[in-house]
């Protein structure tokens, strides 16, 4: 059809001029910010692990990444996680901060409906496939893992 | 069908008072020759902080100090921002708010709420259209008519955009850390009013053209300067074509928002059909911001131009440096349910001429 091949044409045309994201620039970013994020991590489970030794590895694995989201949460409402985040790519999109940051500025923004209509109607509009995959992806995963080893 | 070309100052182009179709036979034309021109007696453009700090910041009648002004809502910003340049327009006209026969304004949220909610507080009967980014053409278009055909006297023809209400309704929240693609556009915060009225000394809109849909098949929501550089083609090849001019006899070509990206796409579309823009066309968007400003492509929405036009480009016309000035506005009429549904995005294109 005459028309389909104009716009395949159109589209051949428009992918030639539009810029693209440079790979290597992005991927330099992604890799120092996600770099000092895990340091920044790593320094405050060590911190934590020289001043509560007594609780065990497993706590304090758990006790960083809730002061990683805590401080990915408190960056978001004072307004500058975006603007990390828009230079860092990937790199800041690691599960745990892009998550918490998905998830409070989605409630942030729809404060305005109200704490049931908004907050708690729109709290998940960006994270939600990211729940939603992840318990139907896990559950697949665990049920392959049953098969194979046979309930092991 | 083939046109014959005339030439600026050669009888009838820009001197007839018929439209365009009587002209070339049968045909049903887009473009229309107002009988009675009306004239462009007040405005008032509103900005938010980083339009202000723009390039063109100078120009702009009011720059926001904040972009809620003082609002518990940007919906309600937004509203506010509106009335005060409807206010600021009537204003600066010379008008009371009684004079004013009708409201012709769109925005860009769902259901045309700003407007909406901006005409309740005046008396006054009101027509709101939805055209994206376009709205300021056809509500000029629109106004032009009625005013031309003897309807009314005075009529608004108004509209905003705000960043922040504009992307909770067609992308992310606010603080959400998403990275944009080098090829993306900036809403423009702002409002814009032009007071038309049949008579009085400003600038007159002696022409106008009505856009077609256009959809040449694009479908990334990112890329609206690619998506809409089609229709505005559409409709420059139109006018040009409808009325024999060329874009030489124009001081000034200006599109609404189709960004860098979009503008260099538009002078190739345009060059393929025969017509070399060259130095006079200028795009509202990509003049909106400084590339130090994070913009990528530069400005988009309804506001943007709307109120370019409003301030530099009736401005320079005042000052005697451009007489006359051909203004495209683009807008991609899509939503996101649409996008989402795999559907590409159809675009359309208003033009209007202004003559000093």
């Amino acid at each position: 059809m005459e028309k389909s091949k104009r716009n395949q044409r159109y589209e051949n045309y428009v992918a030639s001029v539009t810029p693209q994201t440079g790979t290597w620039h992005s991927l330099w970013n992604s890799f120092w910010i996600g770099g000092i994020t895990c340091v920044l991590a790593q320094g405050i489970g060590d911190l934590y692990y020289r001043l509560f030794p007594h609780l065990g590895k497993d706590l304090i694995v758990n006790y960083t990444s809730m002061t990683i989201i805590a401080l990915a949460i408190l960056f978001t409402g004072f307004g500058f996680f975006d603007v990390i985040a828009r230079k860092g790519g990937a790199g800041s999109f690691l599960p745990i901060t892009g998550f918490a940051n998905a998830m409070a500025s989605a409630s942030m923004e729809f404060k305005t409906e109200g704490l049931i209509m908004g907050t708690s109607v729109k709290m998940f509009t960006v994270v939600g496939p990211v729940i939603v995959n992840g318990i139907v992806w896990s559950a697949v995963a665990g049920m392959v893992n049953l098969l194979l080893s046979g309930g092991v | 069908m083939s046109i014959r070309t005339l030439h600026k100052g050669e009888s009838g182009v820009f001197l007839t008072n018929t439209r365009i179709t009587d002209k070339i036979g049968s045909k049903p034309a887009q473009t229309i020759i107002y009988k009675n021109p009306p004239h462009i007696i007040g405005r008032m453009t509103v900005v938010g902080t980083k339009e202000g700090k723009g390039p063109l910041g100078k120009y702009f009648h009011r720059v926001l100090s904040d972009d809620k002004m003082g609002e518990k809502t940007f919906e309600n910003a937004e509203i506010k921002m509106l009335t005060t340049a409807i206010d600021g327009a009537v204003d600066n006209a010379g008008l009371k708010a009684k004079d004013v026969d009708l409201i012709i304004s769109g925005d860009l949220l769902n259901q045309v709420t700003t407007s909406n909610y901006v005409a309740r507080q005046y008396h006054v009967p009101y027509l709101g259209v939805y055209s994206a980014c376009s709205t300021m053409t056809e509500a000029l278009n629109l106004a032009s008519t009625f005013i031309s055909a003897g309807h009314f006297d005075n009529v608004l023809c108004s509209t905003a955009s705000h960043f922040a209400t504009a992307e909770r309704t067609y992308r992310y929240p606010l603080e959400y850390g998403c990275q944009r693609p080098p090829y993306a556009q900036w809403t423009v915060t702002g409002a814009a009013c032009t007071v038309l009225s049949s008579d009085g000394i400003g600038p007159k809109i002696t022409m106008g053209a009505v856009g077609r849909v256009v959809d040449f098949g694009t479908t990334d929501l990112n890329n609206m300067g690619a998506a809409m550089a089609p229709a505005a083609m559409d409709t420059m090849v139109a006018l040009f074509r409808e009325t024999g001019s060329e874009p030489k006899d124009y001081d000034l070509i200006i599109t609404g928002d189709l960004g860098k990206l979009g503008s260099d796409i538009l002078r190739d579309l345009m060059m393929e059909q025969g017509y070399y823009l060259g130095q006079r066309y200028i795009d509202c968007g990509n003049m909106m911001y400084d590339v130090s400003q994070h913009c990528y492509q530069g400005g988009s929405g309804a506001a943007c131009s709307a109120t370019v036009f409003n301030s530099f480009v009736i401005d320079k016309m005042l000052m005697g440096e451009y007489e006359r000035v051909a203004y495209f506005a683009t807008g991609a009429l899509m939503s996101t349910q649409s996008c989402y549904q795999g559907e590409t995005i159809p675009c359309i294109s208003h033009a209007v001429v202004i003559e000093r």
